[in-house]
């Protein structure tokens, strides 16, 4: 290693739940739901990286291909009907070379006014093992490509395959992103100390994110319509008295699958009608929380 | 540290795939496409048959279902075989209850060890797709070509003995195939596979095969005993799924329902009841239209 690892990453300080600044979201909202599709592509044949293997069998990986394949041929848009028709904008946590592989599926996305940020280039192309050049290249080619690809500015990062270096936090902020979704320490937005710029975390989630769900909990769909109620209830509640952030987080083709759809579309109208939810992008979570809270809560940490 | 450059290098990110095997298209953009009697869900019952031999071979890998034990795994290679026997026999009685007919995958090694099951198979009016040679005849990149090409002749020869007829499709185990796969299947004559979860309609390679998805997600494997749900929660799914492709197939297209069935997991005495519980309801669905994976193939492709 040419850096010491740390047993602490030293991103944040410790602080607790209790007694913090209250956080308002507007409209007196409780709770902040926003809905992050990953938009992925795997590549069929990718080369190794040395420190994951990205298919568990010899190339081609059929089922592991052509099931990710379902999201950009099926799923995406069986997903994306079922958010649209609730009122849930996406933010995309973007494979950026799916904008040169299927512009379709991009397209229908930016169309439905979703939020993009990186997810890396491909979700077979891990951060590991990655010099500060290299790193570079892959934030320089995700902000490129995606500009190029539908106007929009990439504002946060999701880590490839959730793969990083203990750079990678740093180097966003340097380039003017404004938030991460790589860390799961808090139910509510929260700085990230980095060494210039600023950078605040966003709640994503891998506790009701739909691979967990689906393939680590072997869940049913209709438990996890269940477990996403309760997650939002929770939230909701607690958010009364301090705004949370609850974020969904999908693949099409976990969620979009037809046995799966329709009990998640429950989920999103029962959110809808409820009334204490914010449904809102990443971004503008992000907006709300650097332009009300961030300074209090960055002099606290 | 640096990740060799090569790395960074993306030589296949372009329109399109990054494979040349077939070509990209939404769902949903496809034209009108409606099945016989103006159904708009074909439930296509695709049952696989399978011989375990009591040596495993891991070459190219272990197939899933089979031995686990040292040897003798008595416990696996009976518990698989009395899917056989009796699973597979109250499978068929319960599609003549339902009057319907389904796709049978089966091993040659179930047609040249039992060829009265493959009399009973014909019998009943079901199709016979080809799954192999028996479940140590497993196809990943790295199997010779010479030997996957004899493995699929050989499938095809024991099948087409005992029934009288050449299966048209194929269903790799565990879905697994190697890059020679699409062709060695084509050059063998078969109008078929099986193996591709990446759509729910049919749709072409390029060199002419056609691929029928089987949805890995909806099989009783993946959902019973991967997953650990109970066979009502199956049919409840199951359900959940044909009440989506209904609605969404509309009066003016069309959908496949796949159901992925193993006798030696859905035929148990405390499952199949859950099971012929949800093929009653479904065959009692107004835009159902059961069929074999050979009749879906054939309205499709007069379609196109």
């Amino acid at each position: 290693m040419s850096e010491a690892q740390k047993a602490d990453p030293g991103l944040y300080d410790f602080v607790p739940y209790r007694g913090r600044p209250r956080i308002a979201w507007p409209g007196g909202k409780a709770v902040a739901v926003w809905v992050a599709p990953n938009l992925e592509y795997y590549e069929i044949d990718p080369p190794a990286n040395p420190l994951r293997k990205s298919w568990t069998k010899p190339h081609p990986d059929v089922v592991g291909y052509a099931h990710r394949d379902h999201s950009n041929r099926v799923s995406h848009w069986r997903m994306a009907e079922a958010m649209s028709k609730y009122g849930f904008p996406g933010s995309v946590s973007l494979s950026v070379a799916l904008c040169q592989h299927h512009p379709e599926v991009v397209a229908d996305a930016n169309e439905r006014g979703w939020e993009f940020f990186s997810h890396g280039i491909y979700n077979t192309r891990y951060a590991y093992g990655m010099d500060e050049a290299q790193e570079r290249a892959i934030i320089e080619d995700s902000i490129r490509t995606v500009r190029e690809a539908t106007g929009q500015t990439i504002r946060g990062w999701l880590a490839p395959a959730l793969t990083h270096t203990p750079r990678t936090l740093d180097l966003i902020a340097e380039y003017g992103l404004d938030y991460t979704c790589d860390l799961y320490h808090d139910d509510q937005p929260q700085p990230v100390k980095v060494k210039q710029g600023r950078l605040i975390s966003i709640p994503y989630s891998l506790e009701v994110n739909d691979h967990y769900g689906f393939f680590v909990y072997n869940m049913s769909p209709r438990e996890y319509a269940d477990t996403l109620i309760r997650q939002y209830e929770r939230l909701a509640e607690e958010g009364a008295e301090s705004g949370t952030v609850m974020c969904i987080p999908l693949h099409a083709y976990l969620i979009g699958q037809p046995h799966r759809i329709g009990p998640f579309a429950d989920v999103l109208r029962h959110i809808a009608e409820d009334g204490r939810a914010w449904i809102a992008r990443a971004g503008e979570i992000a907006d709300h929380y650097y332009e009300h809270h961030h300074a209090e809560a960055a002099r606290g940490a | 540290m640096a990740l060799d450059p090569a790395y960074l290098e993306y030589p296949r990110r372009r329109e399109g795939y990054d494979h040349d095997l077939y070509a990209w298209s939404s769902i949903f953009d496809r034209g009108v496409l409606r099945w016989p009697g103006d159904k708009g869900v074909a439930v296509w019952l695709c049952v696989s048959l399978e011989w375990f031999p009591m040596i495993p071979s891991d070459m190219p890998f272990r197939a899933p279902g089979h031995m686990q034990t040292a040897y003798p795994d008595y416990r696996h290679y009976t518990a698989r075989e009395y899917g056989t026997r009796v699973g597979f026999y109250r499978l068929l009685d319960a599609f003549a209850k339902a009057g319907v007919r389904a796709s049978i995958a089966t091993n040659g090694a179930i047609a040249e060890r039992y060829p009265e099951i493959i009399a009973d198979i014909v019998a009943g009016g079901h199709e016979i797709i080809a799954h192999s040679t028996d479940m140590n005849g497993t196809i990943a990149s790295g199997l010779p070509e010479e030997d996957e090409r004899a493995l699929i002749e050989r499938s095809l020869a024991s099948l087409e003995a005992a029934a009288g007829r050449r299966p048209t499709g194929w269903l790799s185990i565990a879905r697994s195939e190697s890059w020679n796969t699409p062709r060695l299947l084509k050059e063998a004559g078969l109008a078929y596979t099986c193996d591709w979860v990446n759509d729910e309609l049919p749709w072409r390679f390029a060199n002419g095969l056609i691929n029928l998805p089987l949805n890995h997600e909806l099989s009783d494997r993946q959902i019973i005993t991967v997953q650990q749900q109970s066979a009502d929660s199956y049919a409840r799914q199951m359900e959940d799924a044909f009440d989506w492709l209904a609605a969404e197939a509309g009066s003016a297209n069309a959908r496949v329902l796949p159901l992925h069935i193993t006798p030696y997991i859905m035929a148990l005495p405390y499952r199949i009841a859950a099971f012929e519980g949800l093929l009653a309801r479904l065959a009692a669905r107004p835009e159902a239209w059961f069929a074999t994976g050979a009749e879906i193939i054939s309205s499709w492709e007069s379609q196109q």
